[in-house]
């Protein structure tokens, strides 16, 4: 366990962002209340899932609900607290680690949040090693670990706890249903993990990496050296294209944002296309009309000058941006992860291949 | 005949132009004052004797840097109560969370917080608290407040917890200035808090310059209706605009931009506008400035304005030029207004890129025997440095790799060499000088509407927003018949109940009479 500087959060919120592949919500807010928790004195700790004893009980946490919502009513490090001693309550035990639910976006700083209030240690880790739009899209899941109980806090008093669920598509409707009622934002603790399930069904060591990623991206742009290329370099990444958007479609449907952005090439790959297809998070690429990538590859949309992410809610016509896949975790690349997480996942029929591969 | 003047107030110069049914018929130039009014009277003065017509103008058009300038240079801002309406939500982050703590101290006199604010979906959040609010009003008018800003969680979608703050407000402290944040804007709490407190801070100024402004134009006898210019390069009546000193602070570039692209009739172009102090590089697409991406910070606060997507460098006409060859050094500090005084060619003592240009026969200015004895090969080296900075601003705002045209406008122009790296041609125009003030008087009035509607189609949701957005314009100046809508934006939201989608719609239309 060592105590994690608020550079390192800093760091984080970037590596994050882009770990989100299109999804996963801005880490801005969370990354505030961050600031001003260490304004404040407080310092989190790090730890490491080998420091867990195989019966400990570990809070696995996450903010639910619409993006643009989280833009009005601003996430708080007590409501988040609040979802963890709710289940501490609920299951007549204390935890004695937090853990992100999923490192890519601003879920990847809510459990430091938690931690904030609460004085308990944060797992380096996560259950998804980047963004996805599902409950059952966790490595979690993919172990076929139990998916209740469920605690799910509003900042106006009102909790739910949700007791069972007879799957984790009952999970995600019960619990989304409750969301929506409160005004679709809330602080969520999911199935409380021991030790020894942390150990072995999750994604370890990814929150270090999300801060590895954040400060060659910082690192890059203090030396007026590529970002993105640092990136690249730092994951053993690929660049896949660079141009300008040419075209956006969106629509929700069934709570989703789905939709697709064309990219024109510019530079090298002037005279190609690229398409990008996504459901919050960027799901499949096409060159010239040929599948390039898929998921549970990390597709990234980066700004080309800045190396920022760029948000599936925030692409804009005329962007110019690069797109590289990042290597996944290994569970997601077993045949039951691509089950949980491939193509089919998402509705395309496609066999998945890694650009790796 | 329709006759517009357009007046630019820069840091260093202060231009006019009239305009006859769209064509240039009389400019001037002349160096902002300090109290900038002098500037404006003196511009007035030279464009009517150039030009006696231009008193029967039916419209004035200023466009000023005055108010981002204030908030840069952290002058003249007031003093501003934040009443931010939304608890429980939001606690952790308060207003001003973000700022740079030199321009918060200046700017913070109060904070309050307060139970209220609404859904996504237009159901309260909590009951809004107005005996806190009426006891925050008193405090307010004890501590001798003068501006206050408000800002209710989703106030774009439902504006009843700002108003009903504002109407307290009134009733305790009549003569506080009210900023509500849902008039300035887009979802995203902090960002549009952050414009409704610049706002706040700069709204005496804005009331003063304003003000300031109409006298001139009074004293110069002319009797239009004086309009500013806004972010967008559309204006709105002085009036109304006074309130919202925020919506100019990307005026003066984007006035450049536009009249570039009128005096030119190129649609599609880079344009380099060299002023007194900065060059400015941007892009124009479909004669209007290209927006920038992400967000926009003001002195270093976060905001959501769209802003023209500019580079700027620090080149200007009033650029010192220090050292000696083969290496001086260009900038960035520039004696600014008082180029006139502290140039060399002017009798100063002040070696600037404008002597520089004198010495190499660019341009005819001031007392050229006064740099005749400038070393040669200072002067080669100063002019190779300024063409590789414009060279690399040009590529770094370049879309793509082609070749592409450059339109040279701004008071330094002759700055811009006549052939650059990575430019098909560079386009020198007629009254380039002057293109802000052009840009100035060929604006058109706008509006705008950001909301979420629900469980409407998308053309249902789309003619409603078109609708308010066209009362808004009208609100603001324009004539209702000439509107048009220039941008319409849908965008679903993820993990929303029903048929939740965002809808933006701008609309622009002629100036009334």
């Amino acid at each position: 366990m060592r105590p994690i500087t608020a550079e390192e959060i800093e760091s984080l919120a970037i590596g994050a962002w882009i770990l989100g592949t299109g999804g996963g919500g801005s880490p801005y807010l969370a990354l505030l209340n961050m600031r001003q928790a260490y304004r404040q004195g407080v310092v989190c700790q790090l730890m490491d899932a080998s420091e867990l004893a195989d019966d400990d009980l570990v809070a696995v946490v996450s903010n639910m609900g619409a993006p643009l919502v989280g833009q009005e009513r601003l996430t708080d490090p007590k409501t988040m607290a609040l979802a963890v001693t709710m289940m501490e309550e609920y299951l007549g035990r204390k935890f004695r680690a937090l853990m992100s639910l999923e490192i890519g976006g601003g879920n990847s700083i809510q459990p430091f949040m938690g931690a904030a209030v609460l004085g308990l240690p944060v797992i380096d880790g996560d259950c998804m090693g980047r963004a996805f739009p599902e409950a059952q899209m966790t490595s979690f899941a993919i172990h076929d670990l139990r998916m209740y109980p469920l605690t799910l806090a509003d900042v106006r008093d009102n909790a739910v706890v949700v007791a069972r669920a007879a799957s984790w598509k009952w999970m995600e409707r019960i619990s989304r249903k409750a969301c929506v009622e409160v005004g679709s934002i809330a602080s969520t603790c999911k199935a409380p993990r021991t030790g020894k399930e942390i150990k072995e069904c999750a994604i370890l060591g990814s929150t270090t990496k999300a801060i590895g990623i954040g400060r060659a991206v910082q690192a890059a742009r203090r030396a007026h050296r590529d970002p993105i290329e640092a990136v690249l370099e730092v994951e053993r990444g690929i660049k896949l294209f660079s141009g300008k958007i040419h075209d956006i479609a969106r629509r929700t449907t069934e709570g989703f944002l789905r939709g697709t952005a064309t990219i024109e090439g510019l530079d090298g790959f002037r005279g190609h296309t690229f398409k990008l297809a996504f459901q919050n998070e960027f799901a499949v690429g096409w060159l010239d009309d040929v599948p390039r990538v898929m998921t549970p590859d990390l597709i990234c949309v980066l700004d080309t000058v800045a190396g920022d992410a760029i948000g599936t809610e925030t692409l804009r016509y005329g962007q110019r941006v690069t797109v590289i896949a990042l290597p996944a975790p290994p569970i997601l690349m077993t045949p039951k992860g691509i089950d949980h997480v491939g193509p089919r996942a998402f509705g395309y029929d496609l066999d998945f291949r890694s650009v790796f591969a | 005949m329709r006759r517009r003047v357009g007046i630019d107030v820069g840091g260093t110069n202060t231009d006019a132009v009239l305009l006859e049914d769209g064509s240039v018929s009389a400019a001037v130039k002349t160096a902002t004052t300090p109290d900038v009014t002098t500037g404006i009277t003196r511009a007035l003065a030279g464009l009517l004797a150039q030009a006696p017509d231009a008193r029967g103008a039916q419209a004035v058009m200023i466009g000023t840097t005055h108010f981002t300038n204030a908030v840069v240079q952290r002058r003249d801002l007031g003093r501003v109560a934040a009443v931010r309406i939304g608890l429980p939500s939001g606690a952790s982050l308060p207003p001003f969370v973000d700022w740079p703590e030199d321009l918060a101290e200046l700017v913070r006199a109060e904070v309050v917080m307060l139970e209220g604010g609404h859904e996504f979906d237009g159901r309260p959040l909590v009951p809004f608290d107005t005996r806190g609010m009426r006891a925050a009003a008193r405090r307010i008018r004890e501590a001798g407040i003068r501006s206050v800003a408000i800002a209710a969680v989703f106030s774009p979608l439902n504006a009843a917890g700002e108003e009903d703050a504002a109407k307290i407000l009134q009733e305790e402290c009549p003569d506080v200035a009210v900023t509500l944040s849902h008039r300035l804007g887009r979802i995203g709490l902090l960002e549009r808090e952050n414009a409704a407190l610049l706002n706040a801070c700069l709204i005496e100024l804005a009331r003063k310059t304003t003000r300031a402004f109409t006298e001139a134009l009074r004293g110069s006898g002319i009797a239009a209706p004086l309009y500013l210019t806004q972010n967008d390069g559309t204006v709105m009546l002085a009036e109304v605009a006074e309130a919202y000193p925020v919506y100019s602070f990307a005026s003066g570039p984007t006035n450049s931009m536009r009249g570039a692209a009128f005096l030119s009739k190129r649609d599609e172009a880079l344009v380099v506008d060299v002023g007194g102090t900065t060059t400015d590089i941007g892009s124009l697409r479909h004669g209007f400035p290209r927006e920038a991406n992400s967000v926009v910070e003001i002195g270093g606060v976060r905001t959501l304005f769209r802003m023209p997507d500019l580079l700027s460098l620090g080149l200007g006409g009033g650029t010192m030029v220090r050292g000696a060859a083969p290496a001086p050094t260009i900038g960035p500090a520039s004696v600014g207004y008082r180029l006139t005084e502290q140039a060399l060619v002017f009798g100063g003592d002040v070696l600037t890129v404008t002597d520089v240009a004198v010495a190499a026969g660019l341009i005819d200015l001031g007392d050229r025997a006064r740099v005749a004895a400038l070393p040669a090969a200072l002067v080669e080296a100063a002019l190779t440095r300024i063409r590789a900075m414009i060279e690399e601003g040009v590529d770094r705002m370049k879309t793509d790799a082609g070749d592409a045209p450059l339109i040279a406008v701004g008071g330094g122009s002759f700055l811009v060499p006549p052939r650059l790296a990575g430019v098909s041609e560079v386009l020198n125009v007629p009254h380039q000088a002057v293109a802000n003030a052009v840009g100035a008087a060929i604006a058109q009035v706008s509006g705008e509407v950001d909301q979420i509607f629900q469980d409407l189609t998308r053309d249902e949701a789309i003619a409603r927003a078109r609708r308010a957005a066209e009362d808004k314009a009208v609100e603001a100046g324009a004539d209702r018949n000439t509107i048009n809508v220039v941008e319409v934006e849908d965008l679903p939201l993820a993990y929303l109940p029903g048929n939740s989608l965002r809808t933006r719609v701008r609309v622009v239309g002629d100036i009334a009479g």
